[in-house]
């Protein structure tokens, strides 16, 4: 073999192992697909969406799950949107670069990777037992809005830093004061940056276990809940008290309840991905 | 009296000394052309005139800068209002994302400017005098990113003259355009001399000697010579300025 057939095979074996790297991922995801939907597509009906959790597993349903999970997003959202889209406002435009700062963002940086757990802990700690909210939505919101808040802030920092300084340049030239340039101009380019942060947090917050586990969601809930104020679950939680579960039906029952949280969660992903292809379009340069 | 004034200037980035001890006088209704080699500190200098340093962390200024007798770095002027009166066309083109009507108008947006009247009236002016009105009247609610390089900065000219400043400061306008788009940008310039009063950084040695009355000759942070622009490009006094617009150098 010569040196530009030995190249070549080199390039080949390079080829087909990148090949082989993607695909382990790819088939771990189409398993994991092919084995929750064999189990539980077929369990999937209206009334398993709308029934109340049961002894029996054939007339179990997740409909306190679900709506636990709308009011605690909706709470989530509520709570952690305007101040991680704030808190990315002042890092990215007002504050000055210095120690101080600086610190801030490595620990903005490091609360993203401390495990979900502890966040969990602090907000049976701070919110459930301190301020007196008890297992409520209110706490598990609160719990939730911390965990998503480093996600938040970094992704409105990076959609503000993607704003082009021409832009700002144009409008502080033309008389504008800071504000009026951020709410007018920075703000509404980096909206679709923003957007997709928002949406990827709230996929976070959907999965979530352990930490609402941590400040007393239960397990079975018979109710739906009226208000911030009253106890809950959430899809996960209600799998995992399925798969705990010694009866066959009930497993199916966590199976379904996979699909469906599955399909949400890709829902989000896809409304993301959609967002941030039509604002990276309108504002080409 | 000058329209625009700078004594004894001096800026620093940290700690390198950008600007040297400038002083020019530039007369109401000229149009005055800043040349030299890139990183000669004629860009910097222009925005010292409407405090656009003042957005770059670590910039230190010394000296005076005055407009209509006014210094405008020591008296405690209002930066944003000031600005208001000093329009601004950048090198490359900056239309913000929305319609061409809301990028003329928004220099009265932020004023607080409503009347639609007012807006319509100020839109089709600025328009016309940019030279564009022809071009766009029908499309007014297109996305100003539809238009071309040429027509995107005319927009930015018409933008800047909305406000109607007295002074309009550019920065090499015409450097990304295309040949034709910059000799209707000179064109223009020349017609806005009898209103305002223009000071326009340029690389283009021919451009500077076609639309401008005087030229300074930035080098090094220096202002090495400034004078008529005929005198200029003919028969400069310093031999450095000689050698750089032969070509001799930068």
């Amino acid at each position: 073999m010569n040196n530009s057939q030995i190249n070549k095979l080199k390039n080949l074996i390079f080829k087909l192992f990148a090949i082989f790297c993607t695909s382990v991922g790819l088939i771990v995801l189409v398993v994991l697909l092919y084995v929750v939907m064999s189990k539980g597509l077929a369990r999937i009906d209206f009334d398993f969406l709308t029934n109340l959790p049961s002894r029996s597993a054939e007339r179990a349903g997740i409909y306190t799950a679900l709506a636990g999970m709308v009011w605690i997003l909706v709470l989530t959202v509520l709570i952690a949107f305007p101040i991680g889209v704030g808190a990315g406002i002042y890092l990215q435009e007002y504050g000055k670069r210095n120690m101080f700062t600086n610190f801030i963002e490595i620990n903005i940086s490091n609360l993203a990777g401390v495990p979900s757990i502890i966040y969990g802990i602090l907000g049976l700690e701070l919110f459930g037992r301190f301020l007196g909210f008890g297992n409520s939505i209110l706490t598990g919101s609160l719990t939730l809005s911390l965990l998503v808040l480093p996600l938040i802030i970094v992704s409105t920092r990076e959609a503000i830093k993607a704003v082009p300084g021409s832009l700002r340049e144009a409008s502080y030239g033309l008389g504008a004061t800071k504000w009026q340039t951020i709410s007018r101009v920075v703000l509404p380019s980096a909206f679709g940056g923003i957007m997709t942060g928002l949406i990827l947090a709230v996929s976070r917050a959907v999965g979530e276990t352990a930490p609402l586990i941590v400040i007393g969601a239960l397990v079975y809930v018979p109710f739906i809940p009226e208000g911030p104020m009253d106890e809950f679950t959430v899809l996960p939680i209600q799998i995992f008290n399925w798969v705990t579960r010694p009866q066959a039906g009930f497993v199916t029952n966590a199976a379904a309840a996979i699909v469906i949280l599955l399909a949400f969660t890709f829902m989000m992903n896809g409304i993301a991905v959609i967002i941030r292809n039509r604002f990276n379009k309108r504002t080409k340069f | 009296m000058y329209k625009l004034e700078a004594r004894n200037v001096n800026l620093y980035y940290g700690e390198k000394h950008a600007l040297k001890n400038i002083g020019i006088g530039i007369e109401p209704n000229t149009v005055t052309a800043f040349i030299g080699p890139s990183g000669c500190g004629k860009s910097t200098f222009l925005r010292c005139f409407n405090r656009m340093n003042d957005l770059i962390d670590n910039v230190k200024i010394t000296g005076d800068i005055l407009i209509d007798g006014r210094n405008v770095y020591k008296s405690k002027i209002d930066v944003d209002e000031h600005r208001k009166k000093i329009g601004m066309v950048f090198q490359k083109p900056n239309p913000f994302p929305k319609s061409i009507y809301e990028n003329v108008i928004y220099g009265l947006r932020i004023n607080g400017v409503k009347d639609k009247a007012i807006l319509d009236e100020r839109v089709e002016r600025s328009l016309k005098q940019a030279a564009l009105w022809d071009e766009v009247k029908d499309d007014l609610k297109k996305s100003a990113l539809s238009l071309s390089g040429g027509q995107q900065q005319r927009l930015c000219i018409a933008r800047a003259m909305a406000v109607e400043p007295s002074v309009i400061l550019m920065d090499e306008p015409a450097s990304a355009l295309d040949p034709i788009s910059t000799s209707k940008i000179e064109e223009l310039i020349y017609e806005l001399k009898s209103k305002y009063t223009i000071v326009i950084v340029t690389h283009n040695m021919q451009q500077a000697a076609r639309i401008s009355d005087k030229t300074a000759f930035f080098y090094l942070g220096e202002l090495i010579e400034y004078t008529e622009t005929p005198k200029m490009f003919t028969n400069p006094d310093k031999e450095q300025t000689q050698n750089y617009i032969t070509g001799r150098f930068g």
